[in-house]
């Protein structure tokens, strides 16, 4: 398979104020995804897993070492990626549907078509909130919706403009378990419809292991890949796989591998 | 209030409050007055400044429009320059660190140690009273939208920066509008600043305006007629401040969705 996102031996150097240290948040950082492919990054507190996510969108630059996406080397915002993180920062004036919208009024070529057309993607925006559950939702303001609800239009918003790339920086970490495992479903769902590259960083080893094809964990600061793990337990997966001792046993050799990373 | 019992029950003290409490203070003070057995040169009552309202009527009608006018074209540019400026300053952190100070700088002046300086460049007259009211009134309109502009969301701005979206594609989609409210907030502020400042300069060098009316008044010792100009003014400030909190409302309602002070 042809690799889509490619960091290579980047590190990534933090400038503090005048007079403190600097913060190496990433040295020796490699990783490969495939096209397509579902990668979630775990790790200790702290280890520049969100560090990791910048850099795969080219808000931050390496301070040493290369990011390629699609092959070319990123030097600025990549301008097709998907973010999604814990707080899902919806726009309190605009209506849910608007709010997913947003991206369509920044990207090329939609930004100059969005207004002669109005109809065409008001209708695209409620079909994706249908297909995340929100059938009807898209009038009301976010503020009106649950902490849930506001997640699943935060991943509408991630995705209207059909990304490439989709980077998920704990976007569960803040629901009730059930609201989680939902929502597990619905990624796991667009995920085998749309077939994105999508990279998660979470703290939640359940999470990772259903999700993920492979899951990479990260060393405490500075932060590299020390264990890849590939995930065989075969797509699509039910919730009730989360339940069998095949995946109870990599869950819980991933958490050794955590547990040493903290050392 | 007719059918009594109902009336109670159904009696909106929220609506009500303010008219009792202003009603209340006219009262307080009239009985006051008489029974302290205060003479009119000192503190005059509502009734005798009500008189004096009466008897005076056209020239305060007059002068109230005038200083009216003035406060509202001060506040006019204040807004203009408020807006542009603070969207300027708010435009990138170099430029707020190194304006900021100076701002502050700024507002610190008592503006009525300015009032004489443009009374030197402009004559006595309308204008110096209409930049007083703009100098007094821009500040807070300055530093709230550079607040709305300088706490926006970083998971916004990644979310848009990494669709390739440029400075102002985030300033116009999220910036701006965040920086909305604080925008009206601060024009209720500003107003009321405002007639601050085009009186404080009708009282130094004017032919007219309520300012200018009440350095009469003194100087002819009607005591009542100063309170009449002083009661014309918070009027004003009044209407002014309700027609801000109103379009406040209106264009920013989504701001106060909390049940907060209900």
């Amino acid at each position: 398979m042809e690799t889509f996102v490619d960091i290579s031996d980047v590190a990534l150097r933090y400038t503090g104020r005048a007079g403190s240290q600097d913060t190496l948040a990433v040295e020796h950082l490699n990783l490969k995804v495939h096209r397509g492919d579902f990668v979630a990054v775990v790790g200790p507190s702290g280890c520049g897993k969100s560090t990791l996510m910048k850099l795969a969108t080219g808000l931050h630059f390496p301070s040493a070492g290369v990011v390629r996406l699609d092959g070319e080397v990123v030097n600025g915002p990549v301008s097709i990626a998907g973010m999604a993180f814990q707080n899902p920062v919806m726009l309190p004036w605009r209506s849910t549907r608007d709010n997913v919208l947003l991206p369509m009024e920044v990207v090329d070529p939609h930004r100059r078509q969005i207004r002669t057309n109005r109809t065409k993607y008001k209708l695209q925006a409620d079909e994706i909130l249908a297909s995340v559950g929100l059938e009807g939702a898209g009038d009301q303001y976010p503020w009106q919706l649950s902490g849930g609800m506001q997640q699943r239009a935060s991943l509408c918003r991630a995705l209207i403009h059909e990304p490439e790339l989709l980077l998920l920086d704990e976007p569960f970490a803040a629901l009730d378990a059930f609201t989680r495992e939902e929502l597990w479903c619905v990624i796991r769902d667009l995920h085998q419809e749309k077939q994105f590259t999508c990279i998660l960083v979470t703290h939640d080893l359940r999470e990772a292991v259903f999700l993920a094809d492979t899951v990479h964990v990260m060393s405490a600061r500075p932060g590299q890949i020390i264990v890849s793990r590939t995930i065989p337990i075969p797509r699509p997966r039910s919730i009730e796989i989360t339940y069998e001792t095949e995946f109870a046993e990599l869950t819980h050799e991933l958490r050794g591998h955590i547990a040493e990373a903290r050392g | 209030m007719q059918t009594k019992s109902a009336g109670i029950a159904k009696f909106d003290w929220v609506r009500a409050s303010p008219w009792l409490c202003t009603f209340g203070l006219f009262v307080i003070w009239e009985a006051s007055v008489w029974m302290f057995g205060i003479p009119y040169y000192i503190l005059p009552a509502p009734t005798q400044i009500g008189y004096a309202m009466y008897e005076f009527s056209g020239a305060l009608w007059f002068n109230s429009i005038q200083t009216l006018w003035t406060t509202l074209l001060g506040f006019a540019m204040a807004i203009v320059f408020g807006l542009l400026l603070g969207l300027f300053i708010g435009w990138d952190k170099r430029i707020y660190a190194g304006l900021y100070p100076l701002m502050i700088g700024f507002n610190s002046i008592p503006k009525i140690a300015v009032v004489p300086i443009l009374v030197l460049w402009f004559g006595a007259g309308w204008l110096p009273a209409v930049l007083t009211a703009f100098l007094i009134s821009f500040f807070p309109i300055v530093v709230n939208v550079a607040t709305g502009l300088a706490t926006i969301e970083p998971e916004m701005e990644d979310v848009l920066r990494a669709l390739g979206a440029k400075k102002l594609d985030v300033m116009v989609k999220v910036g701006i509008p965040r920086s909305l409210p604080y925008f009206f907030g601060a024009l209720k502020v500003a107003i009321t600043l405002a007639f601050i400042g085009s009186v404080l300069s009708e009282t130094i060098a004017a032919n007219s305006g309520i300012g200018h009316m009440m350095l009469t008044a003194q100087a002819n010792f009607e005591v009542p007629l100063v309170f009449a100009c002083l009661i014309a003014l918070a009027v004003e400030g009044i209407g002014m401040y309700a027609i801000m909190a109103g379009l406040e409302q209106r264009m920013t309602g989504w701001a106060h969705r909390s049940g907060f002070n209900r």
